[in-house]
């Protein structure tokens, strides 16, 4: 290894012993840990964090041990401020799901529902929660109401519903006491159903009557009270319902649309209501009180208390809801007695809107944009489900099916900030606030458990794909520590609450892991520039914003609890100009931040930046003419190549024999020399194959210039790539750097020579598919030569036929380069490839690169890291050696739980990069991950982050199809469904065992294995190229999560009517934000015109009758029969739908380290099978539709 | 005769302890940190066949030799040896792979491993030093 290399290790090996020290010292301390948190307290103000740790571990334990007597009323009494807002959301869901009577009769009711529900035709957002718990809130509100309600309740079981309905609307209840009325109906239609507690509602419900009325009840939907009320709120006609369940389920989504539009008044009304209804009130607008996240806490607890939901019976509900406290309890309740049943009829109601967008789905599924109701979040949910689907895939769907899928936004999105699980909702309906709100003072009487708690039954729920994009879950912190938590964006965790013991996380059946991008672009970093970066002494942890300060002079680390000294230096803030504050430093103020580090963290001076290329120049690679696109791309980016005036550049090109080339300054003309014995490569002339960029401009341009034609009547076939990078190794060796390699064959000559190992006609096997590890160890051998010299090497392949990438890859995968791959690529007859590489080479050329870096991933004691999965090579058991670093890498790892983490309430995950910057700069970017522990089951599910628990399976699925096979990853896979699926349900102990549950936080589950399973590189049974496949795999590797979940599930988006409305602004571009379509073709309907983002490939779908206006205004072709068959390209025209259309794929294709190409393809041209395969809710020959899938779940679960 | 086959097992066994030692060592090593993991891997690879032909040897010879209790106590793990020789991928610098080693618990699996043969070993040592020293006296 180089001196570089040893320094660290042998730094690393010394703080070892300390660590082993430090181990038992931090468990001292640990001890005495709470005592002095609380003296902090006093002693100082600043310690609002530590504060923050003690208060917490209270606050969970009280609500806890209440739970079953009256978790409600516990909970709010401690959480005042802090409960309302996670309350609201969440538990309203639960509650709802409960209380449901038995299907069968709900779906009487449900039908008569029905005729009511049109007033609710818009709320797409309205939730089955939100029905159930505002069903149940109703029922109790309206009893204990004024007469006039008691009349309409009267009037449920029959037909006269309507007229109460409608005289209640006169009356002045707008939409909103339509959904009570509603939801009040079901119950009544109900008589199964129990409602004990009908007196205790009446404060709230009229209280929260009259904030909604004053937020205004539409009429119009009174008078929709058919199925077709629906229709009223999607311009689009529904289709008759196949079956009476389907009305049922359409009158349901009308109720649920009702509350929307409720919601539609200020967020103003939605406190009013909340305050009214109990504890809820204070926290739930504002943001800032930190009290919130605690009560969110306590809730989590009791919801997961209550999941027993049979357990607690209906009396209590009353009761509870009576007292403030008693939303919780009351939630539990609900849920408790009658949950299956009550849980279809309940989100048979959430369901109606769904389905009303669905039936509307044909023509205008958009119609969520055009609704008549105020706010454009709402309506993007109702495009979603089309109806059609039902007859094939979800023929005896009853009314429950219907809740799961939409519901789970309105009780949610009031909470949303504090929840992560709403967050999502939330930004669906920014405007619904009150509608979200008046839900969530509804649910919170009834439901106690969490949004992303709430049961969804899956097989019954069509919606599952939410309509905005997904946002991260939020840890469940006190406000302050989320304020100062890591962005999502760079750093994720698959538990947003770690389980406190490995038993709990062997129980839970979910992987554990974190989701790394340390190096992503940041518009803002703080970057510190100080002669001592304070760290542990003994674990060498950076200080951040979530270590405690017990006075003055002293901190304790959060990973390892020793307790160390402020450095004077750092009791000054330069920030603030003052002195005594170290609480206020940047380093605390900030979980990403970035230190200029001094020359103990170098083991040399900084390396220059150094570019060496390595060209393939035999007879394929000129005939493929990618030398032209790249010495373009270089000429033109000579300038912006990172580096200062060190840099430095060099060329190596190869066929059968190793060309180099002397640029050395002084020289008339760039000079060749040739080294023809390839097994035993040596470098002509050392000092001047790589050569200063600055000094040599003139030459190095000379040689790109030429460089195009200088081989184009080359006759050699082979390629000697193994000795070109060994020859590569030699030439940056002394400094390290980056080697960029472009290979268009197999290599066929000398050292590293491969053959081809692919069959063909394996290629659409669903049994093994062998090849997909290494053929040789040559390359890894090479990578880790080059890794030890700070070399990466990163390998463009370019090549039309096969290639061994698995092999190929290997000496980008161990030495921290990136790996691109561009299948039948030419110049001139794939012009598309070509525009992509030219972009990818701008982009590659370009972006921020770090040299010579480690990275050093630490986690609080008791956790421990044991796999690693990205390029990179593992040094030691927590150092990643990484040759370079670039923005769009991203990693992975396992972790297991060690130690119980009993005596903790939150854990830390630190990440420190140290690397020379481009300037030659020594740096270090930190970035701190602060989450809290659980010790129950429930909250785990709670808390899961399915997109990042996906993207972590999804890498350990590579590892495993390569070191065993791809059948097995498969299975793996699906078992992980599975598992985790049963694992919940054993949980729930009262629900039915033959439906298949999960809870919200984890509905997307089965969807992205799915997804996954149809993913090119896990997809069996489609003929698949062995190298596509591989390359997939290096992607799922290498790539960050965000563009990684777009490669396994992709995005759909309608775009021939995008509007305006829920427009963001970006660069003074105005964005549109079409709502997500769910990946079925039942979606696609042949007026429309549909995007779909796959990452690294963007397509367009044209229907045959699409609308000529968009044909003509955005394709700029007068009709759909002369749009030609290859459009790559959106032309500029200067018409509205035109600039909305582009504005809104520039802003997908910004940021991606991979340029997407777009296709436009005809319905009916060939090229539509592959846009096609997108649709992973569809079946293939060779795959599960969703709903298939679904049932091999279940039947695995229940075996 | 037969003191002469456990002569030989008893030399053989000694120095397949020292082997395992030798493994165990250096794996501690690279968990403490004190070696990399691709110094550590190629030691170790580089005795992966010597251990394999050490052991392969003793165990035919008790085959050999008819001794079929210390035949069969030996057969398990020299196949074990073997099938985890030929079961390296083609891709990997051998039993030990630096890429591999801290994934997936490998590392302490190795050890768990190295352990498992030295007490095995140890073993043998005892059994070949009690049936020398009986066959020494029988002659």
């Amino acid at each position: 290894m180089s001196a570089p290399a040893g320094s660290p290790q042998r730094a690393a090996s010394a703080r070892m012993q300390p660590r082993l020290g430090g181990a038992a010292a931090s468990g001292a301390a640990a001890g005495p840990g709470p005592a002095p948190r609380q003296q902090n307290g006093p002693a100082q103000n600043q310690m609002q964090i530590p504060s923050g740790y003690g208060v917490y571990p209270q606050n969970y334990s009280a609500p806890s041990g209440h739970c079953f007597q009256g978790p409600g009323k516990m909970t709010s009494l401690p959480l005042d401020d802090q409960c309302g807002d996670y309350y609201s959301g969440l538990y309203a869901v639960p509650t709802q799901n409960v209380v449901t009577p038995k299907t069968t009769n709900q779906q009487a009711g449900a039908q008569q529902i029905y005729g009511r529900a049109p007033p609710a035709p818009h709320n797409v957002g309205s939730t089955p929660e939100y029905f159930q718990g505002a069903a149940s809130s109703a029922s109790h509100l309206y009893t204990s109401a004024s007469q006039p309600y008691s009349s309409l309740v009267n009037h449920y079981s029959g037909p006269a519903m309507y007229s109460a309905n409608s005289s209640a609307v006169s009356q002045g209840f707008p939409s909103t006491c339509g959904h009570y009325a509603v939801s009040t109906v079901s119950n009544a239609v109900y008589p199964s159903v129990s409602y004990p507690s009908l007196p205790a509602g009446e404060p709230y419900g009229q209280q929260m009557f009259t904030s909604q009325n004053a937020s205004t009840v539409r009429p119009v939907r009174d008078n929709s009270f058919s199925s077709q009320n629906t229709a009223l709120s999607h311009p689009s006609p529904l289709p008759p319902p196949p079956s009476q369940q389907y009305h049922q389920q359409q009158s349901l989504s009308g109720y649920s649309t009702p509350s929307w539009s409720a919601s539609g008044p200020p967020s103003t009304q939605d406190n009013l209501v909340r305050n009214h209804t109990g504890s809820l009130t204070p926290a739930n607008n504002n943001p800032t009180n930190t009290g919130m996240q605690y009560g969110e806490y306590v809730n989590n607890q009791a919801s997961s208390a209550p999941t027993p939901l049979s357990s607690t019976s209906d009396d209590e509900e009353e009761e509870e809801e009576d007292e403030e406290a008693g939303i919780d309890s009351s939630s539990t309740t609900s849920s408790a007695s009658p949950l299956p049943n009550s849980y279809d009829a309940l989100e048979g109601g959430g369901y109606p809107d769904m389905l009303s967008s669905s039936a509307s789905s044909p023509a205008p599924d958009p119609a969520p944009e055009p609704d008549p109701t105020p706010a454009p979040v709402p309506t993007a949910p109702q495009p979603s489900k089309v109806a059609k689907p039902f007859g094939y895939g979800y023929p005896t769907l009853q009314p429950g099916y219907q809740n799961t899928a939409a519901p789970l936004h309105p009780g949610g999105q009031p909470c949303s900030p504090a929840y992560s699980g709403f967050q999502q909702y939330t930004q669906q309906y920014p405007g619904m606030n009150q509608l979200s709100s008046s839900l969530g003072g509804l649910s919170l009487q009834s439901s106690i458990q969490p949004e992303s708690l709430r049961p969804v039954n899956l097989t019954q729920e069509r919606n599952i794909l939410p309509v905005t994009p997904i946002l991260a879950p939020i840890p469940n912190l006190n406000l302050d520590l989320k304020k100062l938590n890591c962005s999502p964006d760079s750093f994720r965790c698959t538990l947003t609450n770690i389980p406190q013991t490995q038993a709990l996380l062997t129980k839970a059946k979910l992987p554990l892991g974190l989701l790394l991008h340390p190096f992503r672009d940041l518009t803002q970093l703080p970057v510190i520039t100080s002669n001592t970066i304070v760290r542990c002494r003994s674990c060498r942890t950076y200080i951040n914003p979530f270590v405690s300060f017990i006075d003055q002079r002293r901190w304790k680390c959060n990973l390892c609890y020793r307790v160390n000294d402020v450095p004077e230096e750092f009791m000054y803030n330069p920030l603030t100009r003052s002195y005594g504050e170290p609480h206020k430093r940047p380093e605390v103020q900030n979980s990403t931040v970035e230190f200029i580090a001094s020359s103990d963290y170098m083991l040399r001076p900084p390396q220059p930046a150094v570019y060496l290329f390595v060209l393939d120049v035999s007879h394929n690679a000129v005939e493929a003419g990618y030398l032209t696109i790249l010495c373009q791309s270089l000429l033109e980016n000579l300038d912006k190549l990172p580096g200062d005036s060190r840099t430095r550049i060099g060329f190596v090109t190869f066929d059968s024999t190793i060309h180099f080339y002397n640029l050395q300054e002084g020289l008339s003309q760039p000079q060749m020399l040739i080294v023809s014995d390839i097994d035993d490569v040596f470098l002509p002339t050392p000092d001047s194959l790589l050569v200063n960029l600055h000094e040599s401009k003139e030459l190095i341009k000379d040689l790109l210039n030429a460089l195009p034609n200088m081989f184009t009547n080359t006759r050699e076939t082979h390629s000697a790539l193994g000795p070109a990078l060994q020859a590569a190794f030699k030439l940056m060796s002394p400094t390290g750097g980056r080697v960029s390699v472009f290979q268009t064959q197999l290599p066929s000559l000398g050292a590293g020579l491969l053959q081809s190992r692919e069959d063909p006609n394996q290629r659409s096997s669903t049994k093994v598919v062998q090849h997909l590890g290494p053929a040789t160890d040559f390359y890894k051998k090479l990578a880790l030569d080059c890794s030890g010299q700070q070399t990466a090497v990163d390998l463009f392949l370019l090549s039309s036929q096969y290639s061994d990438l698995s092999s190929l890859a290997c000496m980008s995968k161990y030495s921290a380069g990136c790996i691109y791959y561009y299948p039948s690529f030419h110049s001139t007859h794939n012009p598309s490839q070509a525009e992509k590489l030219q972009k990818e080479l701008k982009r590659y050329l370009t972006r921020k690169i770090g040299f010579e870096a480690v990275m050093r991933i630490r986690c609080t004691k008791g956790l421990s890291m044991h796999t690693f999965h990205g390029n990179f090579f593992v040094r030691s058991t927590d150092l990643l050696s990484l040759a370079n670093i670039n923005p769009d890498a991203g990693f992975a790892v396992q972790l297991s739980i060690e130690e119980s983490l009993t005596d903790t309430s939150l854990v830390c995950f630190q990440t420190a990069l140290l690397y020379t910057s481009s300037k030659g700069e020594r740096r270090i970017r930190v970035h701190t991950l602060c989450l809290p522990v659980v010790s129950s089951l429930a909250d785990v599910y709670a808390g899961v982050d399915v997109q990042a628990a996906i993207c972590l399976l999804a890498n350990m699925a590579v590892d495993r199809s390569i070191s065993t096979s791809l059948s097995d990853a498969r299975d793996a896979l699906v078992n992980a469904v599975v598992d985790s699926l049963s694992a919940y349900s054993s949980t729930v102990s009262n629900l039915q065992h033959s439906v298949l549950i999960a809870p919200s936080s984890l509905k997307l589950f089965p969807l992205y294995v799915l997804a996954l399973l149809k993913q090119k590189a896990f997809r069996t049974g489609t003929s698949t190229r062995l190298d596509d496949r591989v390359y997939a795999m290096c992607q799922i590797k290498c790539q960050p999560l965000v563009h990684l979940m777009k490669m396994i599930h992709p995005n759909l988006y309608r775009i021939d009517r995008l509007i305006d409305e829920g427009a963001i602004h970006v660069n003074d571009r105005v964005v549109p934000q079409p709502p997500l379509q769910k990946l079925s073709a039942e979606k696609l309907t042949r007026e429309g015109a549909f995007l779909m983002d796959c990452g690294c490939v963007f397509y367009i779908w044209v229907g045959k009758s699409c609308d000529n206006n968009f044909i003509e205004d955005v394709l700029g072709c007068p009709n759909f029969a002369s749009i030609p068959q290859k459009m790559t390209h959106l032309p500029e025209l200067d018409t509205l739908s035109s600039e909305r259309t582009r504005s809104f794929i520039t802003w997908l294709r910004d940021c991606r380290p991979l340029s997407p190409v777009l296709h436009v393809v005809k319905d009916e041209s060939p090229a539509k099978t592959e846009f096609f395969q997108h649709l992973i809710e569809d079946r293939t020959e060779a795959a599960f539709s969703y709903y298939e899938f679904l049932l091999h779940i279940q039947q695995q679960i229940c075996k | 005769m037969e003191a002469v086959v456990f002569v030989f097992s008893l030399l053989d066994c000694c120095a397949l302890i020292f082997l395992s030692v030798y493994f165990i060592i250096t794996l501690s090593d690279l968990e403490c940190d004190y070696i990399n993991a691709r110094s550590c891997c190629s030691k170790l690879n580089k005795w992966i066949i010597p251990e394999l032909i050490g052991h392969t040897l003793v165990t035919l010879l008790m085959l050999v030799s008819l001794h079929w209790f210390i035949f069969l106590l030996n057969l398990p793990v020299a196949t074990w040896n073997i099938y985890r020789f030929i079961m390296v991928p083609s891709g990997n610098m051998g039993v030990f792979d630096p890429t591999e080693i801290h994934n997936r618990g490998q590392l302490k699996s190795h050890m768990k491993e190295a352990m498992i043969k030295l007490g095995f070993h140890l073993l043998c040592f005892f059994m070949y030093l009690y049936s020398m020293i009986l066959a020494l006296i029988n002659d």
